[in-house]
């Protein structure tokens, strides 16, 4: 090495070049680079929890997202610390007030206080969507499971079911359960979980045949696991995490559905206020009373916005940790 | 593209292509049907008790019995299976519980008012969301660029039957511009149209804005700014062409989406079509018509993404139309694995592996094979 240096002319004119300097020299260097990458690496760690700490404050609509949806999970939760009235009871002589100091939003045909209804509807619209998520996520992530770690026949099997699946729109594919299943509050949201399945079986497949051919299930089978075993212990963890972070993001979509079924008339009957039932109700007033329909979907666009923009934000978050 | 001049697609292939995709639509459809009926027929539901008016107190099992056995549900669930298959092949597509008519002809009465509807709402939601996505990655002013991208996913979070209602009270009641309700000429067409678009257009703008930052930074793009080409021609001649293909596959999703949002949207604007159809059918548990409902939409997702995989072709010369057992022949004598997926609902167009020389995007986004799994692109 020094012989090539001695050669090169300029090796002199230049100490900090590689070529003239001297092997101790480049280690003395590599020392220092490593040490102050380490340093810097500290810095960064702890700007980076810093800033993700402080970076949700810093996003104010996030911050909002948040704030709101944990008003309508009190709301779903304890309906009486937000609206302590009955959202059944009417006070004919109050019937379709606008919004006021003692009606916030206003009453309707037969003067029940909106706001009370809104805010008890919360937690059987709330509660639809979570039931359809969770019946899309258990029994997508199911098949998408056994259809990837099978394989073979029963794989093709399960997988053209779901290409069928995904040729109906997901609505049409609710209403046809709805038209078999009944109305109801639960049915509705049978309907729209099932909608559901086959998109994550999908996405559960395809992970779970990335993660099956990887070398840690290999030694897992290797030292003798049982596949039930390594299916639930190795693969089903491992592969989770994208079917977790889809059923966030389907929530908003899921009160989406779940509120336009029930606009349509097949949630629970009449009485009770699901969101879109409300602003079914107020179809007739829409000339009069704007409030009986603008108000509930209000909360109905805030709520799946909110719920959306929070998924969005676990989903950038999640992106920058990886 | 390694044989590339005697590649191209000649019209024979496009005939084989077209005769082997149309036998998959026919298996696409023949399964559709299949599930249909497993979810309304096997489910625990009894049609005749509901026809006979839900809880059926005054009529003696006998009647029941005589119903049932009258609209073939005394057999056991395959032969029920079997005789409505068959039915269904000979182009009986059974009749409405509730009215008696056939259900063809329901649906066909139908098809009118919602294709004016959906073919107008596709075309505002096709410009409107292409529109945004290309004026918000155009602008150079970053407050314009971000409000524009912050609307789609306010269209997205919007419930379309509110949008509709807001629709009426604003510009058919406080404004009186357009009738709140009915189908009587293109002014009560306005609204509808432009409620039915909302959720369309929001996910056509996602979908391409992203596309268009993706494409935006090719390197190719440097390329046609090093020759001189203007912004507006970089952005549209080259970006846009490009960035429009991965959309494009979309297309059934968007047709799909379209169709039944019209079982909203013809709800609130107390319009005849489809989807009024399918609220009616579905209230009154009319199995049959929900069933042709059902195939109804199949048939038109399978056509949509063939009409796709037609179009393809002519916008990107990469893809040579080709008939799957051609395929598989080709990519045997490759010794290349077999196609794991053969599409269904998707397309078989084939777009061969890109070239390093190749300007564009890499093979994968191009590849309209499985296209059900575009589903994800825009949760």
């Amino acid at each position: 090495m020094s012989d090539t240096t001695a050669l090169l002319p300029d090796a002199a004119q230049h100490p900090t070049d590689t070529f003239g300097a001297t092997a101790a020299d480049r280690f003395d260097d590599a020392v220092k680079d490593r040490f102050a990458d380490a340093v810097k690496d500290r810095f960064a760690d702890a700007g980076r929890v810093r800033r993700r700490t402080l970076g949700i404050l810093r996003r104010p609509l996030l911050v909002l997202s948040i704030v709101w949806l944990l008003l309508v999970l009190v709301a779903a939760t304890w309906p009486q610390l937000l609206a302590p009235g009955d959202p059944l009871a009417g006070v004919p002589a109050d019937k379709l007030q606008p919004p006021s100091a003692a009606h916030w939003f206003g009453t309707d045909q037969i003067g029940r206080d909106l706001y009370t209804r809104v805010v008890h509807g919360t937690s059987l619209t709330i509660s639809a969507a979570a039931i359809a998520v969770a019946v899309g996520i258990v029994v997508g992530s199911l098949l998408g499971l056994v259809s990837g770690f099978v394989g073979g026949a029963v794989d093709a099997v399960i997988m053209r079911v779901a290409d069928v699946l995904l040729s109906i729109p997901g609505l049409l594919l609710s209403l046809a359960i709805i038209t078999a299943l009944g109305f109801g509050t639960v049915n509705v949201a049978i309907a729209v979980g099932i909608a559901s399945v086959a998109s994550v079986a999908r996405i559960m497949r395809s992970e779970v045949i990335k993660v099956r051919a990887s070398p840690f299930v290999e030694a897992a089978t290797a030292s003798g696991n049982t596949r039930t075993r390594i299916l639930f212990r190795h693969v089903l963890p491992n592969s989770a995490g994208p079917v977790v972070a889809l059923g966030v993001l389907e929530f908003g979509g899921a009160i989406l559905a779940v509120s336009a079924l029930s606009f349509l008339g097949y949630g629970a009957p009449p009485p009770a206020p699901e969101w879109g039932a409300l602003v079914s109700g107020g179809r007739d007033y829409l000339r009069t009373s704007w409030w009986l329909t603008t108000l509930p979907g209000l909360v109905i666009a805030l709520t799946v916005l909110a719920a959306n923009r929070l998924a969005h934000g676990l989903d950038t978050n999640g992106a920058a940790r990886r | 593209m390694s044989d590339s001049p005697a590649r191209r697609t000649s019209p024979a292939d496009v005939a084989r292509y077209l005769a082997s995709r149309l036998g998959q639509a026919l298996i696409v459809l023949w399964a559709a049907y299949t599930v249909s009926f497993l979810v309304l027929w096997a489910l625990p539901s009894d049609p005749v008790a509901l026809l006979a008016g839900g809880d059926a107190t005054d009529i003696t099992p006998d009647q029941l019995d005589a119903l049932r056995a009258q609209y073939g549900l005394d057999k056991p669930l395959w032969a029920q299976y079997l005789t409505q298959l068959g039915a269904i092949l000979t182009g009986h597509f059974g009749s409405s519980i509730a009215t008696g008519r056939p259900v063809a002809d329901v649906i066909g009465e139908a098809i009118g008012p919602t294709a004016q509807l959906a073919g107008l709402a596709f075309v505002l939601a096709l410009v409107v969301g292409g529109g945004l996505a290309i004026t918000a990655t155009f602008v150079r002013t970053r407050w314009v660029s971000s409000l524009l991208l912050g609307l789609p996913p306010l269209g997205v979070a919007i419930p379309s039957f509110w949008f509709g209602l807001m629709l009426i009270q604003w510009f058919s009641f406080q404004l009186p511009w357009f009738p709140a309700m009915g189908d009587k000429g293109f002014a009560s067409l306005v609204l509808p149209a432009i409620a039915l678009a909302l959720p369309t257009s929001a996910m056509i703008a996602q979908l391409l804005s992203k596309s268009l930052r993706i494409t935006l930074g090719e390197p190719y793009i440097d390329t046609a700014w090093a020759k001189g080409a203007s912004r507006a021609r970089v952005h549209v001649r080259h970006a846009l062409r490009n960035a429009a293909l991965p959309a494009l596959t979309m297309t059934g999703l968007v047709v799909g989406g379209l169709l039944s949002g019209t079982v909203v949207t013809e709800t609130v604007f107390s319009r005849p079509g489809i989807g009024r159809v399918t609220a009616v059918a579905v209230q009154q548990q009319d199995i049959p018509v929900v069933q042709g409902i059902v195939l109804f939409a199949a048939a038109v997702f399978v056509l949509a993404n063939l009409a796709v995989d037609l179009v393809y072709p002519a916008l990107d010369p990469r893809i040579v139309l080709t008939s799957p057992a051609r395929r598989r022949r080709r990519r045997a004598d490759a010794g290349g694995p077999p196609s794991e997926l053969v599409a269904q609902g998707g397309a078989d167009a084939e777009a061969p592996p890109a070239t390093p020389a190749d300007p564009t995007t890499p093979a994968d986004p191009a590849d309209p094979g499985n296209a059900p799994t575009r589903t994800e692109v825009h949760a």
